[in-house]
């Protein structure tokens, strides 16, 4: 029936396939970290000094951001809650000179208490209070980004203390070792799975592939339950429950058929991902001996969304019913199951609901075959779970059709 | 001797209606019957036939079909079951030949008998020629020639016909009637709905009218006229027994 409805091939192949685009295009450049786009952010100098030319020399070499200085603090704070600009950071007036003199103060305090030579009384007089710097934002900006910006500023201004600490201290005691060999006295080092001798390095195709995929295999739910509610209503399931035939042999006929349909989806995004990506700037799809192990979670995945698709069918009346809910509750699967937002960061109760969500069986299936190595031995859990919801799916449908209709 | 079709004390309420649709029926049927169910709108004919025919499951009471009971028999009985919904029940964008293909199938007919008794089954129906057409295309009285197909391929030994020439030109009301005269000839026992009293007068071998889910009058469609005074034909006999009262339903 499919190959003469085109509208129905371009929904159902040609569709996850622009949506896995346009979702890894998007999501890539948040992963390249703005590459290439600069954003324009007001930064207003009002110290003019040595630590506001330091921040100002860090914002412009991370090659994130275009630095705008034409503003004072009022029109930058409009343009921003104006939502012309991200943001503006506003460096106030002496920054450098009470930085300075607040540590040259409390370095003395700690000399003099070594029993060293020191004025204490001038340090009394030299004490200040901190100064802020004004960080605005566009009411309209993504948490995520606000939180990146802020804590690369504070790491800029913690940094600059340091320096400022050590060089009072020096100046104390009279010393003048080079200090900035030691300036990093922990640093991080990221260890990655390995495949083989190689690091294996998640990057945005990686993780938008198998999750996009997993939510395009999921609206498999609408198609199939309007065509069974379409069924209904044309009268030729009545042929079918009054046949010999029993009916869950005509829900596993339609299950072949929509897995033969999943399969395929996923194949086309897998190829989109291997061939077409390298040509759109992204990185290509690395499936290398893990093709297998996709296919059998993606054979599992769809199942469990045919059986929410058989249920749904079962259960509406109408197209009415059956649509629109089946597209709403696949996207809120997909919510639940981590394919937006990380499950790490969902409040604790939805954690606990994502742990029953069959995407999120699926979703953690991929990422451990990708990103985990995993073989099947390691997505043996999520794919009986995503069998055993299949089966719980088509067992309630069963049950309902019996009692709704047999004799 | 058994009769082919015995139905004891049916009664039918469907969830959250106030009366029964179908109310205390007991019928026999012979075998070689052509048994007309008439009746005006929401008298129990279709609630009577779908429960016959498995769709639905009665309230109460009990019915054998060649011996076979529902509850025991199930897969024997729908295996000589065929039923023509009054809804043409096959899938548009198929074509005639696929969508019989494939409902033949169900009857588990093997691929070559299947073909045989499809096209044999298009070739007396006048569709030979629209086989390979999508059914969406098919005029009205196309499809119910085709919806009949589908109910008759793997030769029932009793056919369910739910008003299977409503809305259709004479011709295939024609070719119609006189496929199932055929099939009654060889064998086949069809229970038959109908507005059309007329044609049911002429084609029915027995005829029960029913009302409010009871039954009125049994007989013969010459019995039933000789039995109401000054009655001409079924319409009066039907008219007498069932009101000149108008019978809108809201389903």
């Amino acid at each position: 029936m499919l190959k003469r409805d085109i509208g129905g091939i371009v929904i159902i192949f040609v569709m996850p396939l622009l949506l896995i685009i346009t979702i890894t295009l998007i999501q890539d450049s948040t992963f390249k970290n703005l590459e290439g786009s600069k954003i324009p952010i007001i930064f207003i100098d009002n110290d003019k000094s040595e630590v506001s030319k330091n921040i100002k020399q860090e914002l412009q070499s991370s090659k994130t951001f275009e630095l705008l200085t034409n503003f004072t603090e009022k029109s930058a704070q409009d343009a921003v809650f104006g939502g012309d600009y991200q943001m503006a950071i506003v460096i106030p007036k002496n920054l450098t000179k009470d930085i300075n003199s607040n540590i040259d103060s409390k370095v003395q305090t700690i000399v003099s208490s070594f029993g060293l030579e020191t004025d204490s009384s001038a340090v009394k007089k030299t004490v200040s209070k901190a100064k802020d710097i004004h960080l605005y934002f566009d009411p309209a900006t993504n948490i995520g980004f606000k939180n990146n910006v802020m804590n690369a500023v504070n790491k800029m201004v913690f940094e600059i203390e340091n320096k400022k600490i050590y060089k009072a201290f020096q100046d104390q005691l009279g010393t003048t070792e080079n200090l900035e060999e030691n300036k990093n006295l922990i640093s991080f080092k990221e260890i990655t799975p390995k495949k083989g001798n190689m690091d294996v390095m998640p990057n945005s195709v990686q993780h938008n592939v198998p999750a996009w995929a997993l939510f395009a295999i999921f609206f498999i739910v609408v198609p199939l339950s309007i065509n069974l509610v379409k069924e209904k209503s044309q009268g030729t399931s009545v042929r079918a429950r009054i046949s010999p035939t029993p009916y869950f042999i005509h829900i596993l006929g339609k299950t072949f058929t929509y897995l033969i349909i999943c399969v395929i989806q996923f194949l086309l995004m897998v190829a989109v991902g291997i061939y077409l990506f390298p040509y759109m700037d992204l990185p290509q799809f690395d499936v290398t001996g893990k093709m297998f192990q996709l296919i059998v979670v993606t054979l599992f995945s769809g199942l469990a969304a045919i059986g929410f698709g058989v249920l749904l069918g079962t259960v509406a009346d109408t197209q009415e019913q059956s649509a629109p809910f089946g597209a709403t509750s696949v996207v809120v699967l997909a919510a639940v199951g981590g394919i937006w937002v990380p499950v790490f960061l969902m409040p604790e109760f939805m954690q606990t609901i994502a742990k029953f969500s069959p995407m999120n069986w699926g979703l953690n299936a991929y990422y451990d075959i990708i990103l985990r190595n995993s073989g099947i031995g390691g997505i043996a859990k999520e794919i009986t779970f995503l069998f055993l919801f299949y089966v719980a799916m088509v067992a309630i449908s069963l049950f309902y059709e019996r009692k709704q209709n047999a004799v | 001797m058994e009769n082919f079709i015995e139905i004891k004390n049916l009664y039918k309420k469907y969830k959250n209606a106030e009366e029964f649709s179908v109310n205390d029926i007991s019928l026999n049927i012979d075998k070689d019957e052509i048994y007309g169910i008439l009746g005006p709108n929401g008298a129990g004919k279709t609630t009577l036939i779908s429960m016959l025919s498995g769709l639905i499951k009665p309230t109460s009471g009990s019915f054998k079909i060649n011996g076979l009971s529902p509850q025991k028999d199930g897969f024997k009985l729908r295996q000589i079951i065929g039923i023509v919904p009054q809804e043409y029940a096959l899938y548009p964008t198929l074509t005639a030949k696929e969508n019989l293909m494939f409902f033949g199938s169900l009857y588990g007919l093997s691929h070559k008998k299947l073909r045989n008794a499809i096209d044999e089954s298009l070739e007396i129906m006048g569709l030979s020629k629209f086989a390979d057409k999508k059914v969406e295309q098919f005029s009205g009285g196309m499809k119910r020639r085709c919806n009949l197909i589908a109910g008759t391929l793997h030769n029932p030994k009793v056919l369910f016909l739910d008003e299977p020439t409503v809305g259709v030109d004479v011709q295939s009301k024609k070719a119609i009637i006189d496929h199932l005269l055929e099939l009654n000839k060889k064998g086949t026992c069809i229970i038959y709905t109908s507005h059309h009293l007329s044609e049911a007068e002429e084609f029915c071998t027995k005829i029960a009218i029913i009302d409010h889910g009871k039954i009125h009058a049994v007989g013969s469609p010459e019995e039933l006229v000789n039995r109401v005074t000054n009655a001409e034909n079924l319409e009066d006999v039907f008219i007498s027994l069932t009101g000149k009262e108008l019978r809108d339903v809201v389903v």
